[in-house]
């Protein structure tokens, strides 16, 4: 009874998620996948404007090389027509090894920066590649004083 | 922020707690509870799946029949009549190239019909909800009577291009995206929804159903030309009637070819220009990028060069799909906006009857949850509430009910008006359409105004679980206690 209480406590002091903000599509240069690096004030207060903006622009152009019509890509279309598309069976699109490191991408900035400034970045492909949804985590433990010395023995435990 | 200074030390230790997976915490141990459901069986719009996912068309799929049935009875029939007798007198590389463009066609119509054409996954709610207060923001919260439509602008190299707004799938669409109503799916570079092949053609599976009709327009000639071929070759020997009693099918044949040449032939040919020029059949049709709206008026979408245009369309990169069929349901992940034909929500049902068993504690939840930072656009509107309204004794907001009931019997009506972008595909035969500007605004709309305004006034009352695993966790905690 007292780990289930303790439990509670710790559910109750953990992270939840107080509001999202979501950063949408830029589409003044056409249909290819870009965000807009407009910096959305509610984030003011949580993150530096530059921080957020260089994971932006480092993600859009992580999109645009994924959609670059180049000699790569068209070599690659061909010979998956000459293969009658078989190929893909074995072998991964350009697309989707992008996909990858950008998901990677997202993961480290995450770890490194987001997290800690309690926000998570949710990669685009999970929202069909609308919107950058960015989690505003805020700390519950404003719901009680008498609690607080709970608090600090759930927070040392969870050290 | 609201933050006690006693809790600031415990935030680096917490936040360093945080999946940087995107699933949210605490959702490993309830993985179990949820049954196992994929991703395409609660799927909101109006699509068949088949072989656990991996296949995906459309509704009504008859006519797809009936042309895999005409091409396999044709081809069938030139190989077993008239190919022997061809491959003798001719040349045995008939047969071959036959066979391979028979293979080539049958590859690109599955290819055609089973993908996905490019759907765009509805709005989660929070987006929607996001959304909503953004556009509630720009029209001002009064905005009268009749909300006005809800379009955004944007400027696309040089071009103005409205945005318009999903109201099925609760999103703005993308430049070239269309709302399909046969699917009931927003369709990234919509084209049009072919019942010949029993999907929608879009942005993902545009080039194969390119190469499908044209492989096809190439099929369809050389079994014309070579059952001619035979018929005359024969009728050299025997006479016209005679040749003809001896190969009956070939009569068969030549008359399902000659009809098809037509509309084939000129399909490829249409869909050739619209490839060479970057447009979408619904663009053409609506004249968007004509020199005849306007001197200034040009397609922003065209690379310049034809040659650009077609390795673009045909030989590009390909997008994976967005929808992820075969992944499995997490019952903490977002929920897209439900369906109206009332598909339940596999995450709510258990954890709205955790809600209920927590009634009577929930009356304390929302002192709480007041006293914090209030929650902007955190209400859902949409189908997980549905669930939750008739379990009763829940602190709902009232106004909830008549916007879902009022949400439902709008939908029907705009998706009949307002989003007839689409237009069926028969051999070149243009249906007219109603372009949402000329389309009245649905008379469904006028009650529906109020309530989404109202809505809007709660802030943060009503939580629901299915988004919030964590305060799913924390009502579980208080029965838990209550039990003590």
């Amino acid at each position: 009874m007292s780990t289930e209480f303790h439990n509670l406590q710790e559910l109750r002091h953990s992270v939840s998620v107080a509001t999202k903000v979501f950063i949408q599509r830029d589409y003044s240069q056409g249909t290819t996948c870009r965000f807009q690096t407009k910096f959305p004030s509610e984030l003011d207060s949580r993150i530096e404007r530059t921080l957020l903006e260089d994971t932006v622009k480092t993600l859009n152009s992580y999109y645009a090389e994924t959609e670059k019509m180049g000699g790569q890509s068209y070599l690659e279309g061909c010979l998956a027509c000459a293969t009658a598309y078989l190929i893909f069976l074995c072998m991964e699109t350009r697309y989707e090894k992008m996909l990858k490191k950008i998901s990677g991408y997202i993961q480290e900035q995450n770890e490194k920066i987001y997290a800690p400034r309690g926000l998570l970045l949710t990669d685009p492909i999970e929202r069909g590649m609308r919107v950058i949804e960015v989690s505003v985590f805020e700390d519950r433990g404003s719901s009680g004083s008498s609690h607080s010395s709970s608090v600090s023995s759930g927070g040392s435990s969870q050290r | 922020m609201q933050q006690l200074g006693v809790a600031e030390p415990m935030r680096e230790c917490e936040y360093s707690q945080i999946s940087t997976r995107s699933s949210t915490p605490m959702e490993t141990p309830y993985k179990k509870r949820t049954p196992k459901k994929r991703k395409w069986q609660a799927f909101p719009g109006r699509n068949k799946f088949y072989c656990n996912g991996r296949i995906m068309m459309a509704r009504q799929t008859g006519v797809f029949y009936l042309t895999l049935v005409l091409i396999l009875i044709t081809s069938g029939l030139f190989f077993t009549f008239d190919c022997p007798f061809l491959s003798v007198q001719l040349t045995p590389a008939i047969p071959v190239i036959g066979g391979v463009l028979f293979v080539f066609v049958l590859g690109t119509l599955f290819r055609t019909s089973f993908s996905d054409p490019g759907v765009l996954p509805r709005a989660t709610p929070d987006e929607a909800a996001d959304l909503e207060r953004q556009i509630d923001v720009a029209n001002g919260s009064s905005s009268g009577y009749r909300p006005p439509p809800r379009t955004k602008e944007v400027v696309i190299n040089g071009q103005t291009v409205k945005l318009k707004y999903c109201f099925t799938c609760k999103i703005f669409r993308p430049p070239r995206a269309s709302h399909c109503s046969l699917c009931d799916n927003c369709v990234e570079r919509f084209d049009h929804h072919c019942p010949w092949v029993g999907n929608c053609v879009g942005k993902r599976n545009y080039r194969f159903f390119y190469m499908f009709i044209l492989s096809l327009s190439f099929l369809t000639i050389f079994i014309f030309a070579f059952v001619i071929t035979h018929v005359i070759l024969r009728s050299h020997r025997q006479g016209f009637l005679n040749a003809l009693k001896d190969t009956p099918a070939s009569v068969l044949e030549v008359v399902v070819c000659f009809f098809s040449v037509w509309s084939i032939v000129g399909l490829s040919g249409f869909h050739t220009y619209l490839i060479s020029s970057n447009q979408t059949t619904n663009e053409d049709i609506k004249g968007s990028w004509s020199s005849k709206r306007g001197k200034d008026n040009y397609n922003p979408y065209s690379h310049g060069n034809i040659f650009t245009n077609c390795c673009a369309a045909l030989c590009g990169p390909l997008p994976p799909s967005l929808i992820d069929r075969r992944g499995f349901v997490q019952s903490d992940t977002p929920l897209p906006t439900p369906p109206t034909n009332g598909i339940t929500m596999y995450g709510s049902t258990q954890s709205q009857s955790h809600m209920a068993a927590a009634t009577p504690l929930m009356q304390s939840e929302p002192v709480i949850l007041t006293d914090e930072a209030s929650l902007p656009g955190r209400t859902s509107l949409g189908g997980p509430c549905s669930g939750a309204l008739p379990l009763g004794g829940q602190p709902t907001p009232p106004t909830s009910t008549p916007n879902l009931s009022c949400d439902n019997g709008m939908l029907p009506l705009r998706n009949d008006h307002s989003e007839a972008l689409h237009h069926h595909h028969t051999d070149g035969v243009h249906h007219h359409f109603l372009t949402p500007e000329e389309a009245p605004s649905p008379p469904g709309m006028l009650p529906c105004g109020s309530p989404l305004g109202h809505s809007h006034t709660i802030q943060g009352f009503y939580n629901p679980a299915s988004q919030d695993s964590l305060h799913e966790d924390s009502v579980r905690g208080l029965v838990k206690l209550s039990s003590v």
